[in-house]
């Protein structure tokens, strides 16, 4: 059984469809890019499937782990592994980094039944995470995302990522803003994630991510569909001929 | 800030759950007020003339005032008219309650202290916190207080103080909040039945934690507590007071006055968490709580520091201020109010500086959900003689939902131009994206809502002893039921 299995999707925000039947199988143990031009509804696709309720679903199926996805709220979705990277990481005044954390995991670890962490078995877990992501542990006591500088938010989404170990991992545009040292780390990070029983899906603008992140497969998105499937050299090729090279098998598509 | 999520939500599911009503046998005076019933309950507290001629000097004031204009209108409250006549001044559980020991407390009451959380037996009590638990109109049991005797510390129930310490309480009763103050405190100095006394002598470091617990049981009666706390030179002592009511269909007024005094390089902390019964959902029945709290910083160096947490009362309307009279001294508020349902709040603070080099701190937190009004009202006033003054403001208001509002209306005087004034002020929803952003990572939407208002209150939080913290992280949650999806 697949991880996750999108079929027909179609999705609108404000009654405007902005995907128009996308259908993507990914399985564990695979690395999937989604890639893109601006406005081909990229962080659409992962936003419905993080399940943001802004975005209406007119149809279509999403499984995850051959559950019914969009039956699920959000929370739900979380619990039952599927994580997301966000593209502008929320700020949350007042919380700290560590406590926030500690909430989202025994959140999910009371929903699979498992026991609860105190914050003295949370925090050795919490610092090794942090260490891996080069993240200085003042970060511990700092509130979520307040004052952290671009980069320092995307790192901090991966320290979440690694600790919450997802089966399904979503990663929204992670690698935008971000100069090559902290691509770097995000890049390690995601590497160090890679497992037989974990799927990541990156969703990217650039193919310089890739640089650094071994990607099994690459899709490219346009118009709300996905034009064109292929492996690793896909991206590279993009890179090379630009979108509008993807346009004639857009066309061919429809 | 050690209470796990799963905790609130637990407390979330809740409602109002301090609403019961105590089986307890009652002697309790007829309705309506007059000069007699005045006289009735100074004699029932067998008080000196002095407290009697107080009293009656209150009553008049109060009763002049109420037929000529009756309460104030000012505040950013509605509310109907209260008949002053159809209400109960004086009610108390009928065994006499001892000084000595609580084995002669009515057992039903002590259920009801164990029921709310606060034993008043010593060996089961937290330590470190000493307890005066206030019954309707009476001060049921004291704990403590030979531990505080040999400290030198007096704190015992204000009939107590006024019996065994008439000196000290005819030296301070009055000298912060007069009787003329304005209408409910009037009222309050002409029928008050009881409250906290509180005396820490010169270089005294109170050694532990003093707190007041306040229960209104009895229908259609009004509770008037009065809470007098001196610091004596160089004295210090920390104070907090917790407040919870049954569930009744029909409003209960609760008119308190809290005097602090502090004199030189004394340093008085106190803190409320305030709970009474908000009403129903739809806005039936509650507390009308309406305080008046003054400090006055007496000495040089001396400093008063104001917490509140308000998530209770149909109606607040209370403005713990400080009168900056020493040189140096320092006047703090911090303050979290929270109304949902339809609940109304209009609170703030009055920092009046008097003396050089004073300095004052207001943080407001006003969260408003449900059809919730919340009206933030503060007075900073800096007089010709305070060189050097400097206040900071800070007032943020948070609206969760589109159907509440927040108000502010800030005060600022100032007479000497070296005075230096600093005042925030923000008001935000919580987020969508915020929400989302924390259900992304496994928190229902109401955790969610929860973490956020935390969040959103921790400089008030962090200024609250450790346990009270927590309770008042609670109690917003429960507060908060309802209010989210």
């Amino acid at each position: 059984m697949s991880l996750l299995e999108v079929k027909d999707l179609h999705a609108s925000i404000h009654h405007h469809e902005i995907l128009k039947g996308v259908n993507l199988t990914v399985n564990a143990g695979e690395v999937h890019s989604i890639m893109g031009p601006n406005g081909s509804g990229k962080s659409t696709l992962a936003q419905v499937l993080a399940r943001r309720e802004a975005y209406e679903v007119t149809k279509g199926q999403v499984l995850l782990n051959g559950k019914d996805l969009l039956a699920m709220k959000p929370e739900e979705a979380a619990c039952e592994g599927l994580f997301m990277a966000f593209q502008y990481p929320v700020e949350i005044p007042g919380i700290s980094n560590a406590y926030f954390l500690r909430a989202a995991l025994n959140a999910v670890r009371k929903y699979r039944g498992e026991e609860e962490l105190d914050a003295m078995d949370f925090l050795p877990l919490l610092k090794e995470k942090m260490r891996l992501l080069e993240m200085d542990e003042r970060f511990l006591n700092r509130p979520v995302n307040e004052g952290f500088s671009g980069g320092e938010k995307k790192r901090n989404e991966i320290v979440q990522m690694a600790v919450l170990e997802p089966r399904m991992a979503i990663l929204d545009e992670t690698d935008s803003g971000l100069d090559i040292d902290a691509l770097k780390i995000v890049a390690k990070g995601v590497n160090t994630m890679r497992s037989k029983d974990r799927a990541i899906l990156l969703v990217t603008h650039y193919q310089r991510l890739l640089d650094y992140i071994v990607t099994d497969f690459v899709h490219v998105l346009v118009d709300g569909r996905i034009v064109k499937s292929g492996g690793a050299e896909l991206a590279l090729e993009l890179e090379e001929k630009g979108y509008g090279w993807t346009e004639p098998a857009s066309a061919a598509a429809r | 800030m050690s209470t796990t999520i799963n905790t609130i939500q637990d407390l979330t599911n809740q409602e109002y759950k301090w609403g019961f009503v105590t089986a307890v046998e009652e002697d309790t005076i007829p309705k309506g007020l007059n000069e007699d019933v005045v006289r009735l309950i100074s004699a029932k507290k067998g008080e000196p003339e002095f407290m009697l001629d107080w009293r009656l000097k209150a009553y008049r004031y109060w009763d002049a005032l109420e037929k000529a204009q009756g309460e104030p209108k000012w505040a950013n409250v509605k509310f109907g008219p209260i008949d002053y006549q159809n209400m109960v001044y004086y009610s108390a559980p009928k065994k006499k309650p001892s000084l000595k020991s609580l084995d002669e407390v009515d057992p039903e009451v002590l259920r009801t202290y164990e029921k709310l959380g606060i034993p008043l037996l010593e060996q089961q009590k937290l330590a470190g916190v000493a307890v005066d638990a206030v019954f309707d109109s009476v001060s049921v049991a004291t704990t403590f207080k030979e531990k505080l005797a040999e400290a030198g510390v007096i704190f015992c129930s204000f009939s107590e103080a006024v019996r065994n310490h008439p000196e000290l309480v005819k030296k301070y009763l009055g000298s912060v909040v007069p009787y003329t103050d304005n209408f409910f405190a009037s009222l309050n100095a002409a029928v008050f039945s009881d409250g906290s006394f509180v005396y820490v002598p010169k270089g005294v470091r109170c050694p532990m934690e003093l707190s007041t617990y306040f229960r209104i049981n009895a229908a259609e009666t009004g509770q008037f507590e009065r809470t007098l706390i001196v610091a004596d030179e160089g004295a210090h002592v920390s104070y907090l007071e917790g407040c919870t009511a049954p569930i009744r269909d029909e409003n209960q007024l609760h008119a308190a006055v809290v005097e602090l005094v502090a004199m030189e390089n004394a340093t008085i902390k106190y803190s409320t968490v305030q709970n009474w019964y908000p009403g129903d959902k739809e806005g039936r029945g509650g507390i009308y709580n309406f305080v008046t709290k003054r400090g006055k910083c007496a000495g040089r160096n001396s400093k008063i520091s104001w917490t509140q947490v308000e998530t209770g009362s149909a109606i607040t309307w209370k403005y713990p201020s400080c009168i900056l009279v020493g040189d140096n001294s320092v006047g703090e508020f911090y303050s979290v109010a929270l109304t949902n349902n339809y609940q109304q709040a209009d609170t703030g603070t009055k920092m009046i500086h008097i003396g050089k080099n004073t300095t004052s701190t207001v943080v407001s937190k006003g969260i408003s959900a449900g059809h919730g009004q919340n009206t933030y009202r503060g007075q900073v006033k800096i007089l010709k003689g305070a060189t050097g003054a400097r206040n900071y403001t800070q007032c943020d208001s948070l609206l969760v939902g589109d159907k509440c509002g927040a108000h502010t209306f800030p005060y600022i005087e100032v007479q000497n131009s070296s005075a230096r004034m600093e005042h925030e002020a923000s008001t935000s929803k919580i987020g969508e994206d915020q929400i989302f952003y924390l259900r992304q990572r496994g928190l229902s939407s109401e955790e969610a809502v929860s973490m956020i208002i935390n969040g959103f209150c921790r400089q008030v939080f962090r200024e609250l002893p450790m346990e009270f913290a927590v309770e008042a992280q609670k109690l917003l949650s429960i507060s908060l039921e309802g209010s989210v999806g």
